[in-house]
């Protein structure tokens, strides 16, 4: 065992873990965080996907010791106050989501995504996105909705 | 899932994971980025005592100037080097076909040292890093010695780093000015390359002056295309497509879902044309 | 239904946002796998890694003996309680069909067949202890091919002597609903045309995102299972019926289910082991797959092969069509596997006025992953025959793909119409959907644009499919599955409960997965019975809650549980007609209900119909005989299916020096009856439609030589990603449905049904010109690249000739790309 400091959704959580115990097994037993989810073993479908230091990682890729001393974010750490994060409420708003398996990956990567490139275009989103299935929405709405968040995360930071 | 129970170690210097190395002997495997790792584990198809992570040796990190060369450290992950100044002004071929690896995810933890080492032969680090006549450092117990990009890949999932040894750092000559294209054949976006050409050029007025050509899964390891890039001197835009109609000579490819030998080389001269084409728009 | 202006303004087709979205977006999900029970156990199974083998023995001794293992069980452990998977759909009285054991006692008949279960105090320790379960096989031959199955040569179950399961026909000259097809053909072959063709309709993998997982906590004799499954109601039958255990002990809960596709409509064998597992030990376990593990243990889909014979006069009118179909079950006959490539019956002559008709089905065991419903069931594969053939007869005749199928559909006028197959069509407009589809898609640039890319010899050719669909949807009239030896009927139950407070709650006995029932349901709630949409709350999926239902699949939620939910809010409205005559002082026949108020008929008089609900639940003062409640119950039992239908077309670029093909438009307008949520209708259709495209472009299950799926993860099956498609154009036109209430015909299935063959006739139609008329799906860009190599490019190299005398067996298709495949790997 190998005791490792992580910093998940603004809480310090010290915990005694197995180094093979992956990242995401580590956030959903060990923490309790079940809003981030598993959806294949080849980190192809990028369901899993959080924020490591603030850029996007597919957790099922990554070991739990690795994520010693860093700080991770997931779907589940992004409303503020009770007040939604605006890609939370473009993907509500566009009906970006259907089943809901895939949303919580696809959230954490749209952020990264507007986080990196304020205004993409439509093919700058699709492209941005390729980490991530989803076999529900035929991605039409995801994109509307990643593309609308970005609109409004930029008139909120000329706003502020 | 769920991977065999191993030891971890995370060295925080290479004198230090080079021991450690030595000690665990056949049973450890080294720990990069693990965008290629982690998926071995997790199925099981390996099964290492101990994993040694290099992710905590900061010195293993960054790009350089080194004079005549850009030297980028082995553990520098692919969303680093996409966006790099000194690789797109000196390597931009390698910026090129970093931007295409896999999905965002795994550009951020992805290395461009831990793919050479793991050496897939459709992973798109290596057509690059050979056409740009990179030298690979690698230290061990006995010191550091410098390996030519050529004679770096062995095999299928082999390469010249030996157990116990390291590769610390991508020397690239600079390319400066040199046009660039990775043209990456898949059927959907987030597979390994089924082919793929890598092409750098350097122009004389409106012809090539020089032409680099890197292959990408025509055999068990990254190819040169040299014949290819001998052709090309002198040509110009519009009369590339002899030239690079021989780009699978000699190669092997594979024979797959996605396509069989014979496909991939007809892929293979469509994609040096328009490598080669894109390159020398810029 | 009379105008009122104080109305409130209707929620039915109103682009409500979904309830569900609420936890969705925020990760307070409750997906089974998130389930954790105090002392739960993990299971991890055995699979085996051969398609078809015999069981020596199994050592299970260095597996009980490691770390946390509190059991390891093999089939003869569980021989008596572990149940049996289910075939509910006998397609003929004779059918083959296979016991099909969950944990494989003797053999295994496929690769990935569960041959041992551990149990251990972690996931990680079951799964270490599940690589020292040392099993011995004796190797047997496996039939992986259909049409060698059909030799009888080598046996998937050598038990039962033959491959061959069952054989099902339809005959409109037999039934009386059309003329002789072997006349039509006959009098073409003299005087007319014939298309003759064989078509691969290749074997899919639903790969819903959610893995399956189930988790069973027995309490005494009681029990209560969680399962990511479409079908909870269907699956508490299957364990009484086959587990020994009393219905009435059983609770089966249908939490947040992430997609299904019907790969989630089965009762697994994973579902069955963890059952008899957990009873055994007396403790709560959990089971959650890996995705290798779901790709060839969850059933597939397809997998057929289409013999198809169309009969025309030379003007193009189609005088007949024959089918024979070959529908590879795999390994067993799933609870509805043989039946679906029969659903086909009424389908293949889709939306025309055929004459002569005439369907065969023969179903065959292989040693490959089952085969059951995926998206459409039956539907794609028939709509992709039809509308594949259509084009052909087309350029054979020498017209536009549009004008053949409008000089042989049915039209506006002729509504009702009973088909060839003897389905009765109770509405549709095909030229209004197909008028407003060629107007958005700009058809006659994109014509013009092609014939200047082939003049000028372009590398990228254009090319324009055309599918202009149907489907029946609203899985179904009782009366007609019993007639076809379904199992089950096909009505669907609702309750509504009127809570003192105000506020409703709907009890449905359809399961969602990712439709959104709870806002859909919600709206026709509040229209129904005049409460804001807020105060309706929607219940579902737990067999304690919703006891009755028979689930989603076939398109039937809100054609058939709509209506259900419809029903009991109009018994309420009955049931509170009397209380509100008796608190308004009047006759109950002068009481009028609107809007959620009962008025006295000519008086400003009125009380609403949430204050009779809490004069009920108070009960003072209620009219003599009134019991105090006007809750009601209804179970809705159609007495057809509903004929969606819609226009699609699509704009394929194919680079003719790689094989590439790339999207370039994609325009549906779709008739599906009355809309109740468009927001919902449009994700509905975005995603059916990719799942379409991706059958025509990507996807496709591959085994080897061995039997091994070779596509057996997401790297090798190549589900599109946002990259790869584009945004469409989903447009409607509306001829309500008349067989139920609200007029709605169905949209689950209809993207994925029509989006097929309309991809693949574009890509044909671009290279048409060099002498192609057949690509086999999926088609990848090797395939397109090598069919353009074997025509030689030129006009003369046209493969085929199209009249002539029925091809030879075990010619495959006209697809000259199809040779370089191997047979197994089909």
């Amino acid at each position: 065992m190998t005791r490792i400091t992580v910093s998940v959704d603004g809480v310090s959580c010290t915990d005694e873990v197995e180094p093979r115990m992956l990242l995401v097994h580590y956030l959903r037993e060990t923490v309790g965080k079940v809003g981030t989810v598993i959806g294949c073993d080849t980190s192809n479908c990028g369901a899993c996907t959080v924020h490591l230091d603030g850029r996007s990682v597919k957790s099922c890729n990554m070991l739990a010791v690795q994520a010693d001393g860093h700080e991770v974010t997931t779907i589940e750490g992004l409303a503020k106050d009770g007040r939604l994060h605006p890609m939370q409420v473009a993907f509500h708003e566009n009906h970006a989501l259907q089943c809901g398996y895939c949303t919580p990956g696809m959230i954490m990567q749209a952020i990264d995504l507007v986080g990196q490139n304020p205004s993409p275009t439509e093919d700058e989103i699709r492209h941005g996105m390729e980490g991530n299935l989803c076999r529900c929405t035929g991605y039409h709405n995801i994109v509307k909705a990643v593309a609308a968040a970005a609109g409004a995360m930029s008139s909120e930071r000329s706003d502020s | 899932m769920i991977p065999t129970s191993f030891d971890y170690v995370a060295p925080t210097s290479v004198d230090e994971a080079l021991s450690v190395l030595a000690e665990a002997g056949d049973d450890a495997k080294v720990l990069a980025g693990g965008q290629s790792l982690l998926p071995i584990l997790r199925m099981r198809l390996n099964a290492p005592e101990k994993v040694v992570d290099l992710g905590r040796i900061e010195a293993l990190r960054g790009v350089r100037d080194g004079g005549d060369h850009i030297a980028i450290g082995a553990m520098t992950p692919y969303c680093d080097i996409v966006d790099d100044a000194l690789v797109r002004e000196h390597a931009l071929l390698l910026a090129k076909a970093v931007e295409t690896v896999a999905d965002p995810q795994i550009r951020h933890r992805g290395t461009v040292g831990g793919a050479l080492v793991h050496a897939d032969p459709a992973g798109d680090v290596g057509a690059p890093v050979l056409a740009l006549e990179a030298t690979l450092v690698v230290v061990g117990p006995g010191g550091e010695r410098t390996v030519a990009a050529s004679e770096f890949f062995q095999d299928l999932f082999e390469t010249s780093v030996g157990d116990g040894e390291l590769l610390t750092e991508i020397r690239i000559p600079k390319h400066t000015g040199w046009g660039a294209s990775y043209e990456k054949f898949v059927r959907v976006s987030h597979q390994w390359s089924i082919v793929a050409v890598a092409a750098t050029v350097r122009l004389d007025g409106g012809s090539i002056a020089e032409a680099r050509i890197g292959l990408t899964n025509m055999g068990s390891t990254p190819l040169r295309a040299t014949a290819v890039e001998q052709a090309l001197v002198g040509k110009g835009a519009s009369d590339l497509a002899e030239a690079c109609s021989a780009a699978a000579e000699g190669t092997n490819p594979p024979s797959d879902l996605n396509g069989d030998a014979d496909y991939r080389r007809h892929l293979a001269g469509v994609l040096a044309r328009r490598a080669v084409q894109k390159a020398m728009e810029g | 239904m009379t105008a009122v202006d104080d109305r409130p303004a209707l929620e039915v087709g109103k682009d409500r946002r979904r309830k569900e979205d609420a936890r969705l977006i925020t990760g307070r999900t409750r997906w089974t796998d998130n389930m954790v029970l105090p002392g739960m156990l993990h299971l991890a199974m055995v699979r085996s890694p051969f398609a078809h083998a015999n069981i020596q023995n199994i050592d299970t001794a260095a597996a009980q003996g490691a770390p946390g293992v509190v059991g390891v069980f093999t089939g003869k452990d569980l021989a008596d309680t572990q149940g049996v998977n289910i075939n509910a759909w006998p397609i003929t009285a004779d059918q083959k069909t296979p016991t099909h054991l969950p944990v494989c006692i003797e053999r295994v008949a496929c690769a990935g067949e569960i041959v041992a279960v551990v149990v251990a105090r972690s996931a990680a320790q079951a799964r270490d202890a599940a690589e020292l379960v040392d099993v011995d096989y004796e190797e047997l031959p496996a039939v992986l091919d259909m049409k060698e199955a059909m030799k009888d040569e080598v046996l998937a179950h050598p038990d039962l002597g033959t491959n061959k399961s069952a054989f099902w026909r339809l005959d409109s000259a037999e039934q009386g609903s059309g003329g002789d097809v072997e006349e039509a053909i006959a009098k073409a072959r003299e005087s007319g045309i014939v298309i003759e063709r064989e078509y691969r309709q290749q074997r899919l993998v639903p790969a819903f995102m959610e893995p399956r997982s189930t988790v069973v906590d027995p309490t005494g004799d009681q029990m209560v299972v969680w399962s990511a499954t479409q079908v909870p109601h269907i699956l508490r039958f299957a364990i009484a019926a086959t587990m020994g255990i009393q219905e009435s002990k059983i609770r089966v809960v249908a939490p947040d289910v992430g997609g299904g596709f019907g790969g989630k409509l089965q009762t697994t064998p994973e579902e069955f082991a963890t059952i008899a597992v957990a009873r055994k030990l007396g403790k709560p376990c959990k089971y959650t797959e890996t995705r290798s593990e779901s790709m060839v243990s969850a059933h597939h889909g397809r997998d057929q092969w289409q013999k198809l014979t169309l009969s025309a006069e030379k003007d193009g009118t189609v005088t007949g069509l024959k089918v024979e179909l070959l529908a590879d079950l795999g390994a067993y006959v799933a609870i509805v596997g043989g039946g679906v490539p029969v659903l086909g019956a009424w389908m293949f002559n889709a939306i025309y006025k055929f004459p002569a008709y005439q369907f065969n089905c023969q179903t065959v065991l292989t040693n490959k992953t089952w085969v059951d419903a995926y998206r459409g069931a039956g539907r794609p594969e028939a709509t992709y025959g039809i509308e594949r053939l259509m084009d052909e007869l087309a350029a054979e005749v020498g017209v536009d793909p549009i004008a053949i199928r409008e000089k042989n559909w049915i039209t506006k006028d002729e509504f009702p119409f009973t088909t060839v197959a003897g389905m009765t069509y109770d509405s549709g407009n095909y030229e209004a959907a197909t008028e407003k589809a060629l107007e958005l898609f700009g058809y006659d640039e994109l014509r013009a644009e092609q014939k200047r890319r082939r003049e000028a010899g372009d590398p990228v050719q254009l090319g324009l499919g055309v599918s202009t669909f149907t489907e029946m949807c609203g899985l179904a009239p009782s009366r007609v599955l019993g007639s076809l030896s379904y199992g089950a009927g096909g009505w669907e139950s609702a309750s509504i409960r009127m809570l003192a407070t105000g506020t409703v709650e709907v009890v449905s006995g359809a399961t969602p997965h990712g439709q959104g029932h709870e806002t859909a349901w919600s709206q026709i709630v509040a229209d129904r019975l005049g409460i804001p949409f807020e105060n309706v709350e929607v219940l579902h999926g737990d067999t304690q809650t919703s006891p009755k239902g028979l689930d989603t699949y076939g398109s039937r939620s809100l054609v058939v549980g709509g209506e259900a939910i419809v029903r009991a809010a109009d018994k309420v409205i009955e049931k509170a007609r009397p209380i509100a005559a008796h608190m308004l002082e009047a006759s109950v026949d002068d009481i009028e209900f609107n809007a959620g108020q009962f008025t006295v008929r000519g008086t400003d008089k009125g009380v609403g119909i949430t204050d009779i609900a809490l004069a009920t639940f108070a009960a003072h003062d209620l009219p003599d005989g009134v019991e105090p409640s006007i809750d009601a119950d209804a179970t809705f039992d159609p007495v057809n299916f509903s004929f969606p239908h819609g226009t699609h077309l699509c704009a394929m670029e194919v680079d003719t020096e790689t094989g590439a093909t790339t999207m370039r438009k994609y325009v549906c307008v779709d008739d599906i009856g009355t809309i109740i949520n468009p927001l919902i209708v449009e994700g509905q259709m975005h995603g059916g439609l990719v799942q379409g495209i991706a059958q025509a472009l990507w996807e496709g299950a591959e085994y080897d030589e061995q039997g091994t799926l070779v596509s057996g993860s997401f790297v090798d099956y190549t589900l599109p990603t946002a990259a790869d498609t584009i945004s469409y154009v989903s447009e409607h036109t509306t001829s309500p449905s008349t067989t139920n209430t609200l007029g709605t015909k169905g949209v689950g299935e209809a993207g994925t049904i029509a989006s097929t063959p309309a991809v693949v006739n574009a890509i044909v139609d671009a290279v048409r010109h060099l002498g192609i008329n057949d690509i086999q799906m999926p088609c990848t860009p090797e395939r397109v690249w090598k069919a353009i190599q074997s025509a030689g490019g030129t006009q003369d190299a046209a493969p085929v000739a199209d009249a002539q005398p029925h091809f030879d067996e075990g010619t495959p298709n006209q697809d000259p790309a199809a040779g370089t495949t191997d047979g197994a790997a089909q």
